[in-house]
């Protein structure tokens, strides 16, 4: 793959029509159509609100507890549609993959891409809503974008590696499934690390060693309020480079694994 | 896992030949239990089963492929056609051996690739154009051309789901023309759908002929080899067995075809006032041979014997008659077994056949028997003698008492 081709013209057309298709079926047929597409983080907000910090009165010592948690849900939301529907991609796409020749990446990219489209719009209902809950907005928020294509990067790394895996091994899929629900609670998105470290704070540390949490809590710091507790200003040594190391090697496996394994898709779908 | 040792290139020479093909294998592993699943395959690991067997499909390949040459490629379902197409368009990965594609290559091998029912017609149109690398603004340019020649246009803010299936191939047919590829790989299975398509198809292929583009043709009708390729290779078993001019495919195609079918059929005796009558058909793969055996209960003179084959729809397509191939007259004797031998070469269309024995006064007057159906052989074929007016069969007699 020469990096020249990588996005010429041709695969610039066909990802920005792969990209549209699939937009256009996941919203058809439904009512309020691209709606659900902001719904769904902001539902998923009221009911981790209502329980969470309402019920069981997590976050109390956070100032824009709220507008933590939707930040938090909507990078989660992120996250996991971006790898379900890149795992998927290549099998369900595996029509077009059998019958045409063209470079196979386009279609991982254009599922995840439906994702990275939907994020930016609950980003502007973040900020809206972090503007109406008195944050202050700041040249920080600029931070944000880094911080979202390393969260990105991961995510398409994760869907390259897995989605090459799941052609032979359907089982990906359902165990991609269990993984990322444990991870939800692996990640810092209802309870604040600060209550983590409270109890222990090797496991506080542990915890924001995950490239997921560490990107949550940078856009959270540079969003909401920079009393966040970040990997960056909690673990504090050496150790912080491990996220984005984490974050490289799993793009650059799961880039090697899927050119090699990509020559064989179309047989094997 | 390495598996892989061939390489398919592309480059772009107007020098080069349009395609290069060198000792071509490939093969593919056909799982032999169900091992879609991770349990399976740590299962085979574990137990040392291999959990598939290999096949192969193609078995070294050498050909080339000249700049502006129209190539038909025949071969019976299962002889890696069909694999060989999908190497030369990228779409599988040649195991052994090298394939250089010199230009541009647009593979038509499926109609309407990535349509999908659940959008509308225009919204599948720029879709399709995408994968023919087109951006929306070449395809608005053209996009009204597209529904004229499909002759859809009322239907363009319909769901594909609710076009027939001959409406989709036909859009799918409109927007695929518009490709301008330097080489095109084209499935004849494209030319299905009622009369008036097929001949949009064939004008398209004749078209592509007249501006000498380079074509690479699958099919299994021998008509079109010889109406459009300047060359043909057949395939079998993963290996080119003829590479030559058309009509020299075609015929080992037939050959080929009609391999280890022989017949042998046997029809009852029939019986009118005048004649006893019975016949036999032995069909090969060389020849139709028809034997006739009459037996007269009277002496006959001044009579002809006339055989007919019709096809099962009644059409006749050949006629033999005594008067016109003996010159001297007939005589039968009462109660004595004559025997009428006739042998064809065998170029007869896949069908149904039927014999009829007709035995007439001379001058057609008087019926001493009409025997319709008397015996009847089956073609079981795809023969390069597609048409059954233009063609006169190559045939011997004998009559013998």
């Amino acid at each position: 793959m020469k990096i020249p081709h990588v996005l010429n013209r041709k695969n610039r057309i066909l990802l920005s029509e792969l990209t549209k298709t699939d937009f256009k079926l996941r919203y058809q047929n439904s009512v309020l159509g691209y709606l659900w597409a902001l719904l769904r983080p902001l539902m998923m907000f009221a009911i981790l609100y209502v329980v969470f910090a309402k019920l069981l009165r997590f976050g109390g010592d956070i100032p824009h507890y709220p507008v933590y948690l939707l930040c938090g849900t909507t990078m989660w939301s992120f996250f996991t549609e971006c790898t379900s529907q890149g795992i998927q991609s290549i099998v369900s796409r595996g029509d077009l993959l059998r019958k045409i020749n063209f470079p196979k990446y386009i279609v991982v990219v254009s599922s995840t891409l439906t994702a990275v489209i939907n994020m930016l719009i609950n980003l502007v209902v973040v900020a809206i809503f972090a503007l109406i809950n008195g944050v202050e907005p700041s040249w920080n928020w600029l931070l944000v974008f880094p911080v979202l294509i390393e969260l990105y990067l991961l995510s398409l790394g994760l869907a390259f590696l897995l989605g090459s895996i799941n052609v032979k091994f359907r089982d990906i899929t359902s165990i991609w499934d269990v993984i990322v629900q444990a991870l939800f609670y692996a990640v810092p998105i209802i309870y604040p690390v600060s209550m983590i470290a409270g109890v222990s704070d090797l496991a506080a540390k542990v915890i924001l060693l995950n490239p997921i949490a560490q990107t949550i809590q940078d856009i959270r710091f540079n969003l909401i309020t920079t009393e966040t507790l970040t990997t960056w200003n909690y673990v504090a040594n050496p150790a912080v480079i491990i996220p984005p190391l984490i974050v490289i090697v799993v793009l650059i496996t799961g880039a090697l694994v899927f050119r090699k394994k990509s020559k064989y898709f179309a047989e094997e779908i | 896992m390495k598996r892989s040792f061939g390489t398919r290139t592309e480059i772009n020479d107007p020098n080069q030949p349009a395609i290069v093909v060198k000792n071509l294998h490939k093969s593919f592993r056909l799982p032999t239990e169900q091992s879609f699943g991770l349990k399976q395959a740590i299962f085979n690991r574990l137990r040392g089963i291999k959990g598939y067997k290999e096949q192969k499909v193609l078995k070294g390949l050498n050909f080339e492929i000249k700049q502006g040459e129209f190539v038909g490629i025949v071969g019976r379902n299962g002889s890696g056609k069909s694999t060989l197409l999908k190497i030369l368009a990228g779409t599988y990965y040649p195991e052994k051996g090298n394939v250089v594609v010199n230009g541009d290559l647009v593979p038509f091998i499926e109609l309407g690739v990535g349509f999908n029912p659940e959008l509308t017609g225009r919204e599948n149109v720029y879709m399709n154009g995408a994968l023919l690398g087109f951006s929306n603004k070449e395809m608005d340019a053209m996009y009204d051309d597209i529904w004229d020649f499909a002759e859809l246009k009322e239907f363009q803010d319909q769901k594909l789901k609710n076009y027939s299936s001959g409406m989709q191939v036909r859009l799918a047919f409109s927007i695929a023309i518009r490709a301008r590829g330097d080489i095109l790989l084209l499935d004849e299975v494209l030319a299905v759908g009622d009369a008036a398509f097929q001949r949009k198809c064939f004008g398209y292929f004749a078209e592509l002929k007249k501006e000498k583009r380079t074509v690479i043709l699958v099919t299994h009708s021998m008509e079109s080899v010889q109406t459009f390729c300047d060359r043909a290779i057949m395939i079998e078993d993963g290996k080119i067995i003829v590479d030559g001019s058309p009509l020299k495919v075609s015929k080992k195609y037939l050959e080929s075809n009609n391999r280890n079918i022989k017949q042998d059929n046997v029809g009852e005796d029939k019986t009118t006032n005048y004649i006893q009558a019975s016949a036999k058909s032995t069909v090969t793969s060389e020849s139709v041979q028809l034997s006739f055996t009459i037996k007269p209960k009277q002496k006959l003179e001044d009579f002809v014997i006339a055989v007919g084959i019709n096809k099962n729809d009644g059409q006749q397509i050949y006629r033999w008659a005594s008067d016109e191939k003996i010159k001297t007259p007939i005589v039968f004797e009462a109660n004595q077994s004559y025997k009428l031998n006739l042998k064809l070469a065998n170029y007869f269309p896949h069908d149904k056949y039927n014999v009829v024995l007709l035995i007439k006064s001379l001058d057609r007057s008087i019926d001493f028997g009409d025997f319709f159906n008397i015996t009847n052989f089956e073609i079981i074929s795809t023969n390069p003698y597609q048409s059954t007016t233009h063609w006169q069969i190559p045939e011997e007699y004998e009559l013998q008492s």
